[in-house]
């Protein structure tokens, strides 16, 4: 579990603490989530983050990137309600989680 | 450009504002006594934070346009760093969203710096003589619609009221402006 988070964008902690509280909800160990901090354009070009908070799961996004842009910058999320935020709808976290899960089972 | 920027202070005079709207149209401040009171508030269209709070905004510019109280909403991000904040695009969602007020585009951001906007969004909330009454995001969480924009309805309320906001300034919230390099 990966998140990749700017400081100039103020949902990061709340991220890292949904992330973490989802992981303890899984059974998982939540000190294993590996939060990294991107400060420049490039760090963000180099990682491919579509802005901040990025948030992966065995490298792959729990949410399709859509029209969001890669660099520093505040990363929209579509909410399962049809709305926008700065964080992710937990259940996506959630499912993120799961699939890893059940794709490390099958393996 | 962003060391460069502004701090209004509550009580003080705003600067001018005079910039284009999405058809060109120069727009700017409604003159001293003109509107009861204005709410010029800096937002764009990437940023989630501005997205989240817009609907509770143009709620309350409809709201509030019974008792004549006007809203200008500012663009200030440079368009070479998010594409998705260029003149064209401003243009696209007001024509698809139908807004309620006009959605001003700030290319030189030379409004920015004498306003000194934090983030979008960032709201001034001025009374009938263009002095700032109320600075700061429209209500205590942007996740919670239920919210309704309440600290800038209170403000409101209290400026029609011939009354001071309470509080007069509370923390903006949102995504810094992106300033041209």
């Amino acid at each position: 579990m990966e998140i990749l988070w700017w400081r100039g964008c103020p949902s990061w902690e709340e991220a890292i603490d949904l992330v973490r509280e989802e992981m303890a909800a899984a059974g998982l160990d939540p000190d294993a989530v590996e939060d990294r901090e991107i400060s420049t354009e490039e760090g963000a070009r180099t990682e491919g983050m579509p802005g901040s908070p990025t948030i992966r799961v065995n490298g792959r996004d729990i949410q399709p990137p859509g029209s969001n842009p890669i660099g520093l910058t505040c990363r929209v999320y579509r909410r399962r309600d049809g709305g926008t935020s700065a964080l992710p709808d937990r259940a996506d976290v959630r499912d993120g989680l799961m699939r890893a899960m059940e794709g490390s089972d099958a393996s | 450009m962003q060391a460069k920027a502004a701090t209004l202070q509550i009580g003080t005079l705003v600067p001018p504002l005079e910039l284009p709207d999405t058809k060109g149209n120069l727009t700017t401040l409604p003159l001293p006594g003109e509107a009861p009171a204005t709410v010029v508030f800096w937002t764009c269209n990437h940023c989630p934070y501005a997205l989240a709070w817009h609907e509770r905004l143009t709620d309350a510019a409809r709201d509030y346009a019974v008792a004549g109280v006007r809203f200008l909403a500012v663009n200030s991000n440079d368009a070479e760093r998010h594409a998705v904040d260029s003149l064209e695009a401003m243009r696209e969602r007001v024509a698809n969203e139908n807004w309620p007020f006009p959605y001003l585009r700030d290319e030189e951001q030379g409004a920015a710096v004498a306003w000194g906007p934090r983030t979008t969004p960032d709201l001034f909330v001025l009374d009938s003589e263009l002095r700032l009454r109320y600075r700061g995001a429209p209500d205590a969480d942007h996740e919670d619609p239920a919210q309704n924009a309440a600290w800038l309805r209170a403000a409101l309320d209290a400026i029609l009221a011939n009354r001071a906001p309470e509080p007069a300034e509370t923390e903006p919230v949102g995504c810094s402006i992106k300033w041209k390099q």
